[in-house]
């Protein structure tokens, strides 16, 4: 079984984000290792890109702050190994396709296996365009995170029989934001999916309450929450560690409820 | 498998939100691009509405003053709203309405391809929404009221550099917020397939009308073709009917802004590197970790850090060559075709003229250049009156 997936066993999952470099990048360290202690199953980090065509505001700011810290990739690498050997959580990178393609893909996901990230989600790589990086995922063990749409249909048969680790279902059409209401039926394309495959599904895309998380979990095999995390990071800035934890743990108990 | 290659470019590189909305797309257009009433009903348009054929004109007072080649320019001006834009929205609104979708949307940059989208909209009774960087809304505030007059409604772009390539991201993010009803008109020949297809193939008349309307009077092929490039739309139309005729030379005119040297440019093939970006695969300008490049030119309408992928290819492949030229060197051909010729050529437009006043006069006299005058000028008389440093109201 794929490492990613074995947390899914037994229990509901949380799954948060954060944009590396906002603030800092050893602000982002401190407030990993603040996701993992307070709940977090599996931590999604955010490589800042200029133009992130799938985010709302909310990341596309925090994008946009790290970015004027002039960070780069080998920075981002350099964190992630400090931040790894005090957390034993799972952390995926969450990247768009260009700064990969100019860091080199091999040298990306051999970095990857080093640091010992797991899995990438590559918002603006289809099923598709995958052979973009798949020879390079495949020789490093780096898992592709599949996205499933509720504009996907007929496409999910496809998509989720070649799934690995956890499908990243999206909740709602649009970017990532915080939304008061989701009106897809989530339970219908679940139930879809696992007629397809084992992989276990996380909902994502607008979830910003414990409620909402708790509706979420219900069919799926967890949630992911971004921008909600990203929105405190924002108003706290430097002292947002115990607030992220306060809200994490909030979550957490609501979706083991 | 990956759809809608040149070469190594082009893909769909977009959110899986929206690749069946693409699929649709490509499926809808497949089927009305060999449907006989559709033809038709674009044809008509096209000549009734927009005004074509466009002109191919003998610009014989250039030709004597330069001394070489004959020039003749294609008179994309001259459609209706003042630019090739028209081409292309008439023909993607049309596809639209086919489709059933009630909403079309659009990024505009200079608002050519706005005024164009809003005016195809009111036309065949279809609501339009445009986003225009807030840079370029108070640049060109005249063309938001024109928009508005059309009945759209114009969303100011406030993310990241506030220009055309957050207004092509902007509006990229509301088709996949609302996609079941909305088509996104895309402006240029660029972004993931069907788009830089559907187009090219629909910007082709104006290659099809040159080689037609030129054989009429000279009974031959042009010697050298000359078009503007940003995201490439009329330089793709101008092109595509001579990509075969391997006499026939080709060149697309790029935005170098204040030269190729400085960060302040916007030429894609001679500065950029391959990238991944709206969509596609193609050269963009961008910093050495890879994030996009603020680009500048004087031209709003060459004001995007990337080219379609159709024309990376034929760079690649070395079909057309692609020259960087400067905001001065282009305002010097804005002025010399005023002037020699009075005709007012957009700014982007005096781009490709730069070109052929600098290669005619080496030419032979037997020899014809043929240049696209994409657009009219009317839209950049206050922008040039300021870059010379003269004061006026708008």
């Amino acid at each position: 079984m794929n490492k990613i997936s074995e947390i899914f066993k037994n229990k509901k999952c949380l799954i948060t984000y954060l944009t590396a470099g906002d603030p800092s990048l050893d602000k982002t360290e401190e407030f990993v290792v603040a996701l993992a202690k307070s709940g977090a199953d599996l931590i999604e980090i955010g490589i800042p890109f200029s133009d992130p065509v799938a985010e709302g505001e909310v990341i596309q700011n925090a994008m946009a702050r790290a970015l004027s810290k002039n960070i780069n990739l080998d920075d981002i690498f350099n964190m992630a190994s400090t931040v790894k050997k005090k957390i034993s959580v799972p952390l995926v990178f969450m990247t768009y396709l260009n700064p990969l393609l100019t860091y080199g893909y091999d040298k990306f996901f051999k970095k990857c296996k080093e640091t010992g990230i797991e899995a990438v989600i590559v918002p603006d790589m289809p099923f598709e365009e995958q052979r973009e990086i798949k020879e390079f995922t495949d020789k490093y063990g780096i898992t592709i995170i599949t996205l499933i749409a509720p504009t996907s249909d007929e496409r999910i048969e496809k998509l989720a029989r070649q799934a690995e680790g956890f499908i990243y279902l999206v909740s709602s059409l649009g970017v990532t934001g915080v939304r008061s209401e989701i009106s897809t039926d989530i339970g219908a394309i679940v139930s879809k999916i696992k007629k397809i495959t084992d992989v276990p599904v996380a909902v994502g895309f607008g979830i910003s309450t414990g409620k909402q998380a708790k509706d979420m979990a219900k069919s799926a095999g967890g949630v992911i929450i971004g921008s909600a995390i990203v929105k405190i990071i924002a108003e706290h800035k430097e002292n947002a560690a115990p607030k992220i934890a306060e809200f994490v743990s909030s979550v957490k108990r609501e979706i083991k409820s | 498998m990956s759809k809608g290659k040149y070469g190594i470019h082009g893909g769909q590189y977009i959110p899986e939100t929206l690749m069946n909305a693409l699929n649709e797309l490509e499926k809808a257009y497949c089927y009305y691009k060999s449907d006989k009433d559709f033809n038709v009903e674009l044809e008509t348009l096209f000549n009734e509405y927009a005004g074509r054929p466009s002109r191919l004109y003998f610009a014989k007072n250039m030709t004597e003053k330069l001394g070489g080649a004959k020039i003749y320019l294609k008179r994309e001006d001259l459609n209706h709203t003042g630019s090739h834009k028209i081409n292309n929205v008439l023909g993607q609104t049309l596809l639209a309405k086919k489709m059933g979708k009630k909403r079309i949307i659009a990024e505009t940059g200079a608002g050519q391809h706005g005024v164009a989208a809003a005016t195809a909209a009111a036309l065949l009774g279809l609501e339009c929404e445009i986003f225009m960087g807030e840079e370029d809304t108070q640049r060109q505030a005249l063309n938001v009221f024109r928009m508005k007059l059309l009945g759209a409604k114009v969303h100011p772009v406030k993310s990241g550099t506030k220009t055309l390539k957050d207004a092509v991201s902007e509006t990229m993010r509301e088709w996949t917020r609302r996609v079941e009803d909305t088509l996104y008109v895309l402006g240029s020949v660029m972004g993931p397939h069907p788009f830089p297809e559907i187009v090219r193939d629909l910007q082709s008349v104006i290659g099809k009308e040159i080689r037609r309307q030129l054989f009429e009077k000279e009974q031959k092929l042009p010697d050298v073709v000359i078009a503007c490039v940003g995201g490439g739309s009329n330089a793709m139309g101008t092109f595509y009917d001579f990509i075969d005729d391997k006499n026939v030379a080709l060149i697309g005119c790029e935005a170098a802004g204040k030269g190729i040297d400085t960060p302040e440019t916007a030429a894609s093939i001679a500065t950029g590197r391959i990238g991944i970006f709206h969509g596609m695969k193609s050269y963009f300008c961008q910093t050495k970790n890879g994030q996009i490049a603020p680009v500048y030119s004087i031209s709003a309408g060459l004001d995007y850090p990337g080219i379609g992928p159709e024309h990376s290819h034929l760079h690649d492949i070395k079909r057309v060559q692609y020259i960087p030229v400067t905001d001065d060197e282009a305002v010097e051909a804005f002025e010399f075709l005023s002037r020699t010729e009075g005709i007012i050529p957009a700014i982007e437009s005096a781009h490709a003229v730069y070109h052929a006043v600098k290669i005619a006069p080496k030419m032979k006299k037997d020899e014809i250049i043929v240049v696209t005058l994409s657009g009219r000028g009317d839209k950049d008389v206050a922008m040039i009156a300021r870059h010379k440093g003269v004061d006026i109201n708008e």
